[in-house]
């Protein structure tokens, strides 16, 4: 009896097993560029979360007098042609920009995991029908159809949302089937069926958690394709509209006056294309870590 | 084969037939007429503007309608240039696009499987790593920011090329093409990187070089037919994201391309133009896609017996 007890001490003190998720993360802290993105982004993050505690200028402040001035002490990444603080506008317009990618990445991850999730638990004709819908929907070319709608429905920020979020579900939805078509017929989900649990408890606790690994990963490499697509909009008058800025928007006012002011076309370049550099090294990390088997394309 | 093609065409149609419909009926929902904009006009003139676009009509009838002309190839008339018709517009356009895309096209296949090939050749070596570089730059710089970058360094500040236009000026049509081609560019390379890497480690290339082919008849004569499948079935898509990105690379560089007329159009809510050239557009890439998978399919016998059954 006693020596039972010692042995379930012993197991108490052994040392704890690696889990897929530690694992992952062995792996991910080991890829340099993975981890660089990482931290920049977490520094993006925070630095336009605080964007008002930073900085000592206000996003729509003008200062007539000054006009576009060139990078100085008082202000660090110059200021606009209506005197307003760069470094300013540039934390404002990320906010958006950020925003718009994880809130437009979200609705995708929502539809498409859900989506996918059922058409691969439901399987047979549901299935089949379910999938030939998705793959005539991915032969609709999205982009111009973005551009109608709006065109169509006026520019807001919610629709911009949704059109994004619904043109980016489709990889997702099939990625999250293929999955699950997998899982679904391993033990534990027998054993769960047969303790009479209901489909979409099953796939709620049993199958999407097991999958969550590459959604995570084509989730990351979502975030910069949407921020690409709100900033092409934006930069063509479509997108985010005014007084509202995103990093699209300061692109194509820093275009109309990159002349004599290169440094308004500059700084806001150079964060859009950082951020994506960060979220798609990012992704790329976390496809080796967590997805080894997966193909690098 | 021929049975692929048959299945693959059967699946486009109704592609097309949706991008109509919805592109119909999302430009008829749209708020306030196409007339709504101008000063007040009098009922009988607003009626007969109506009566001349059909719009006076009950919403099916107005779709049959647009779908016998469609089918006769006509797009109806312009609402924003009277007197024009929308073909007009549409084939005045699309040579100046069709140029620029095949440029940019050219560019992308040409640069992008030659880097692609070259770095998977020595992977993890420098010879690797300096291109997938490039790749990277051109996957996250976008058009718009990457056009007028361009524009900053080699017209304004080296003075070596023209800021904007299309043909006016000898070598204005370098940058543009460089800019739309640069993103298709870097997808390429990285596609037939990776293709090129899953091919040279196969069994036939060991064959291959025991029979005693040069290395460079392996390469180009056995890895580079299977290791470009994926580029090919990718230019279908890219055919799409050209098209697209000829709207902001046209507007950037002034091009008079279909691009430019689009996005005109939609500012000017000129309805007829945007259900024309979009509905132009999108079956433009539904067909291009559809022969894109065919090459894919004629590539690779295997593709093709997913069909068979």
């Amino acid at each position: 009896m006693s020596n039972q007890t010692t042995q379930i001490e012993n197991i108490d003190a052994m040392p704890k097993g690696v889990s897929l998720w530690d694992d992952a993360w062995i792996r991910l802290k080991k890829n340099k560029l993975a981890m660089v993105g990482l931290c920049f982004l977490i520094f993006m993050m925070i630095v336009c979360l605080m964007a008002p505690l930073l900085t000592p200028y206000g996003y729509e402040e003008q200062d007539l007098r000054l006009g576009a001035s060139a990078p100085s002490v008082t202000h660090w990444l110059g200021t606009d042609t209506f005197g307003r603080d760069m470094l300013t506008r540039i934390l404002y317009g990320g906010r958006v920009s950020l925003m718009v990618g994880f809130i437009a990445t979200s609705v995708a991850l929502l539809i498409g995991v859900t989506y996918g999730a059922i058409a691969g638990y439901a399987g047979g004709k549901v299935d089949a029908l379910m999938m030939r819908l998705v793959d005539i929907i991915y032969a609709l070319p999205f982009m111009i159809f973005i551009v109608l709608l709006m065109v169509v429905f006026g520019r807001n920020l919610l629709l911009l949302f949704l059109a994004i979020g619904a043109v980016e579900w489709l990889v997702m939805a099939r990625i999250v089937r293929g999955q699950i078509q997998n899982l679904k017929q391993q033990e534990f989900v027998e054993a769960a069926i047969s303790l009479g649990l209901s489909p979409g408890a099953i796939i709620r606790k049993h199958l999407i958690p097991n999958a969550l690994g590459p959604i995570i990963v084509y989730t990351t490499l979502t975030i910069p394709n949407v921020m690409l697509l709100e900033a092409f909009l934006s930069f063509l008058g479509l997108g985010i509209q005014p007084p509202q800025s995103s990093w699209g928007l300061l692109i194509s006012y820093g275009v109309e006056s990159m002349e004599e002011y290169p440094w308004l076309l500059i700084f806001p370049g150079l964060a859009l294309t950082l951020t994506l550099f960060a979220l798609n090294f990012m992704g790329d990390g976390l496809r080796d870590a967590l997805d080894p088997k997966a193909s690098r394309d | 084969m021929w049975r692929f093609i048959g299945f693959r065409t059967l699946q486009a149609i109704p592609v097309i037939f949706a991008v109509i419909t919805i592109t119909f009926f999302l430009v008829r929902a749209a708020p306030g007429g196409p007339f709504s904009s101008e000063k007040a006009v009098s009922e009988q003139v607003k009626a007969a503007l109506e009566a001349q676009f059909q719009l006076d009509l009950p919403p099916h009838e107005q779709y049959l309608a647009y779908l016998t002309d469609l089918i006769k190839g006509d797009f109806g008339p312009s609402f924003n240039f009277p007197g024009r018709s929308v073909n007009e517009l549409i084939f005045q356009g699309l040579p100046v696009t069709a140029e620029l895309g095949f440029y940019a096209l050219l560019i992308a296949v040409v640069v992008g499987t030659l880097s692609g090939v070259i770095a998977s050749l020595k992977p993890n070596s420098l010879q690797d790593y300096i291109p997938m570089s490039f790749a990277m730059v051109g996957i996250c710089m976008p058009s718009f920011l990457l056009g007028p970058t361009l524009v900053l360094v080699f017209s304004i500040w080296l003075g070596w090329l023209p800021v904007s236009g299309w043909g006016s000026i000898p070598g204005d049509k370098i940058l543009p093409s460089i800019t739309l081609g640069a993103m298709y560019a870097a997808y390429i390379a990285r596609l037939s990187r990776a293709g090129m890497l899953e091919v040279l480690s196969q069994d036939y290339l060991r064959t291959a070089r025991a029979k005693g082919l040069p290395e460079y008849k392996v390469i180009i004569k056995h890895a580079l037919r299977g290791g470009l499948i994926p580029v090919v079935a990718f230019l279908g898509p890219a055919f799409a994201g050209l098209l697209s990105g000829s709207f902001v690379v046209e507007t950037v560089f002034q091009v008079p391309g279909l691009g430019r007329f689009y996005i005109q159009a939609a500012f000017n809510r000129d309805y007829t133009m945007i259900l024309g050239t979009t509905v132009f557009l999108a079956t433009l890439i539904v067909l291009f896609n559809l022969l894109s998978d065919v090459l894919a399919a004629w590539l690779n016998p295997r593709l093709r017996y997913q069909f068979r059954k």
